[in-house]
């Protein structure tokens, strides 16, 4: 069709120079490489201008409204000021550390894309068959440059940062690794991608089956990005800047690349492992089924990426809503609270694909149609999933908050008072209130 | 030869020495150029001194130079954030040690005036504390609110932030034609607005993990360290100058203190929340008072109090604004002291502070709405 006609002649144009052994496995994956990191990029300058208008509706302001009808340049204006500033070292820093440090973190979180399934197809870089142990094993690799900056910074504020941020981002990523796995046991694989595949073909979203564990992923994603109210590491009412004091420029912006990156990808997987990735009710069938392939990637890509938006804005919202958590405070509520109920959450998700599978047959009941790509069930058992996940949420709930009756935290709304009104005797006049009429 | 000791035994090498860490002078928390020296084990604060005088610009010396008229407007740089109540101290004490009677047309509207620039302040407060504690938009919203007073105070005085407010004798002009209908105008949406801010903060959860039992301070304790204003009376202890010695229209006035029970930063948020509701009721009441006639006393040409000395003080917006005053019959003072809120309430800090975290810091130098200008004069 239409859209197909571009990439088919650009298929015959490279054939004409290039085997098609190479055109496979070397140009296009550079074109799709090239392309996503371009997208990305502009996806993340655009992530602040968006961050920077949501927070500004939020505060009754306008926000950027200066460079370009409503501001729309302001991030390439950004990015030609930060490449253009003076790139300071400071003397006593480690320099090489010091230089290398945002590189890092900036390449941990830009190769994490290549797994990412924005769509079917040639929508994705590459389809590893543990894309999800690989998005999480390269993005801790982020938290090393963050320790580094921290530490060669040679600043006391950049290594309370850093230290901050390395037990922060450690304790965040076991509850996340945690609260994956009861997705993954419907979805019997780790390429994200068949992640994707497998809600398909089931037609469900695995938010329903695990709103628990969608929960937990989605805390433990806002701890792990050190986004407010977890910005313990770069809190600027504390620490000036956090781990980042000392950086300025481009470097610096590096930094805060490598920050909205990471926030993609946590919403990307969010997306991908609970809401289904590209999925969406009827598009298949209106597409892909009539013969509109390209069609078909092009609409999954969009609704991809209005999925992600959609996290995404709940970052935004949440950052400039909530006041920020105290250091142990984090702690408690990573190692009390999300760690615990992580745990929980993998037997309850055991626990609903036995009971599932036991109903099956039993009295004529006919809960699983087939096991071949994840789990692939009847309305029936959809309904049974959906109880006990929901069943899984409100007994968790319901058992860490017996666990921490008594604790100070739990209940603080009751330590909410009120303060008492007095009204206080009048004592002897300062200042002569009412003018005697014979003053003068 | 010197001689190293090496480590060598577990305890000893787990024996790490305190960090100590310079916050400020330019920290974007210290509110102006505070700078507090820490000293960490960890992130706990083990021992905590305060460097003032950044700041420093002589005020008190300045004002031994100057004819008795020209020195409010250096007293409105004092606390700039709540200027006009630093003028009324000035112009007050003078009057009083010169037996001026002021109008009460002036009274009633020093009255409305300063509690307006009550609520400012105490929304700036709310504003910086907020943004301490890592709530930025409310810093937004308060400064929103702000704007609204010093619309009426540009009108009013000329000026937004250092508005020269007052004369000795009176005030410089009478309220513009349009101020009752301005003030009512805020004062009718103000509550509203308030409760709005305040669904963002008191029943959060983080809020309150953040503020409630942090930098406890027992009233007894309060006293003795001299605290005044809200600081005082979040820790319960009653007190307050517009009861205890009322100056300008407040002996009129119908008008609640809120008090607080525990002396943690949380009682000392509700006191000032409740305190700026309390002070509409104040605006309103003034205004519905409002009598006519002049709003100047007749002055002699150059201001001569007679010798001796005098003090008066105000409930500021941080506390109690005091001014010692020596005259030597001349037309310059001898000697001016200003008792400043802000310095004798952050002598409170080192109690507040010790054996809490970092991020306690920050909350509780918020919470005692300290301003450099003042404490350095």
């Amino acid at each position: 069709m239409l859209l197909l006609a571009p990439i088919n002649f650009i298929d015959q144009l490279l054939l004409r120079y290039f085997s098609a052994e190479t055109i496979n496995h070397v140009i296009w994956p550079f074109i799709q490489i090239g392309l996503v990191v371009t997208l990305v990029a502009g996806w993340v300058a655009y992530a602040t201008y968006l961050e920077r208008k949501i927070s500004a509706f939020m505060q009754a302001r306008l926000g950027p409204m200066r460079v370009g009808p409503w501001g729309l340049l302001q991030p390439i204006a950004d990015g030609i000021k930060l490449l253009t500033k003076e790139d300071f070292i400071p003397e006593k820093a480690d320099r090489w550390i010091f230089f290398f440090a945002p590189y890092i973190a900036v390449a941990a979180a830009f190769i994490t894309f290549s797994v990412i399934p924005f769509g079917p197809d040639w929508a994705v870089i590459t389809d590893v068959n543990i894309g999800l142990l690989f998005v999480l094993a390269v993005s801790s690799v982020g938290v090393l440059a963050l320790i580094l900056a921290g530490w060669s910074s040679n600043s006391k504020y950049s290594l309370l940062g850093a230290l901050r941020s390395s037990a922060q981002m450690i304790s965040y990523e076991v509850a996340m690794g945690l609260s994956l796995i009861g997705a993954l046991m419907f979805a019997r694989t780790l390429s994200l991608s068949g992640i994707v595949n497998a809600q398909e073909s089931d037609a469900i979203w695995y938010i329903v089956y695990q709103p628990l564990g969608f929960l937990i992923f989605l805390v433990s994603g806002i701890a792990e990005n050190n986004r407010a109210p977890f910005d313990l590491p770069e809190a600027e009412s504390e620490l000036v800047a956090g781990f980042h004091t000392e950086y300025s420029g481009f470097r610096w912006s590096l930094f805060f690349m490598a920050e909205y990156a990471a926030m993609v990808i946590a919403s990307a997987v969010a997306v991908t492992v609970y809401l289904g990735g590209w999925y969406f009710p009827f598009v298949y069938r209106l597409t892909e089924a009539k013969g509109y392939h390209n069609v078909y990637v092009i609409v999954s890509l969009l609704i991809f990426l209005t999925k992600l938006t959609v996290i995404l804005y709940l970052y935004f919202w949440l950052r400039w809503t909530l006041p920020r958590f105290r250091y142990d405070q984090l702690m408690d509520i990573g190692w009390k609270w999300l760690i615990p109920s992580a745990l929980i959450n993998i037997i309850f998700s055991a626990l609903a694909i036995f009971v599932v599978q036991a109903l099956d047959g039993w009295h004529g009941i006919k809960t699983v149609e087939s096991l071949a790509n994840g789990l692939d069930l009847t309305g029936t058992g959809k309904a049974v999933m959906i109880v006990m996940g929901l069943a899984g949420l409100g007994l968790t709930g319901l058992l860490l908050a017996r666990i921490n009756w008594r604790s100070r935290d739990f209940n603080l709304k009751s330590q909410r008072r009120n303060i008492k009104l007095v009204n206080l005797p009048q004592g002897k006049p300062a200042v002569p209130v009412v003018a005697p009429a014979a003053s003068e | 030869m010197h001689q190293v000791e090496i480590a060598t035994t577990k305890e000893t090498l787990l024996d790490s020495p305190e960090m100590v860490l310079n916050m400020g002078p330019q920290h974007p928390s210290t509110h102006g150029v505070l700078r507090v020296i820490l000293k960490l084990d960890g992130e706990t604060v083990m021992d905590l001194d305060c460097d003032i005088g950044y700041l420093h610009r002589g005020m008190e010396k300045i004002a031994e130079n100057r004819m008795y008229t020209m020195i409010a407007p250096y007293w409105d740089r004092l606390d700039y954030i709540a200027a006009v109540s630093n003028g009324l101290v000035w112009v007050e004490t003078v009057e009083q040690m010169m037996g001026l009677v002021v109008p009460p047309r002036a009274h009633y509207l020093r009255t409305i005036l300063t509690e307006l620039n009550r609520i400012a302040s105490h929304l700036l407060w709310l504003a910086t504390h907020a943004l301490d504690i890592g709530a930025v938009t409310v810093l937004l919203w308060a400064l929103r609110e702000r704007e609204e007073i010093l619309k009426i105070f540009e009108r009013q005085f000329g000026a937004r932030l250092t508005c020269h407010a007052w004369r000795v004798g009176g005030m410089p002009n009478d309220a513009y034609d349009e101020f009752d209908a301005d003030v009512r105008r805020f004062a009718s949406n103000f509550p509203k607005r308030l409760d709005e801010y305040e669904t963002v903060l008191s029943e959060n959860r983080i809020w309150l993990s953040r503020t409630v039992g942090i930098g406890v301070i027992s009233g007894e304790d309060a006293v003795a360290i001299g605290l005044s204003g809200p600081a005082l009376r979040g820790s319960g202890v009653a007190w307050d100058i517009r009861r205890a010695r009322p100056y300008a229209a407040y002996a009129d006035m119908d008008f609640d203190i809120p008090l607080g029970e525990n002396g943690d930063t949380y009682d000392r948020y509700l006191v000032r929340l409740e305190e700026m509701r309390q002070s509409r009721r104040i605006v309103v009441q003034a205004l519905d008072k409002l009598p006519d006639g002049p709003v100047n006393a007749k002055l002699p040409k150059i201001v001569k109090p007679p010798i001796g000395d005098y003090y008066h003080s105000i409930e500021g917006p941080k506390g109690e604004i005091g001014c010692y005053l020596v005259s030597d019959g001349t037309a310059q003072p001898w000697r001016v002291r200003v008792r400043p809120p802000s310095l004798i309430n952050l002598q409170a800090l080192k109690k507040l502070c010790l054996g809490h975290l970092v991020a306690d810091v920050v909350a509780i130098i918020g919470t005692l709405d300290i301003v450099l200008g003042e404490i350095d004069r």
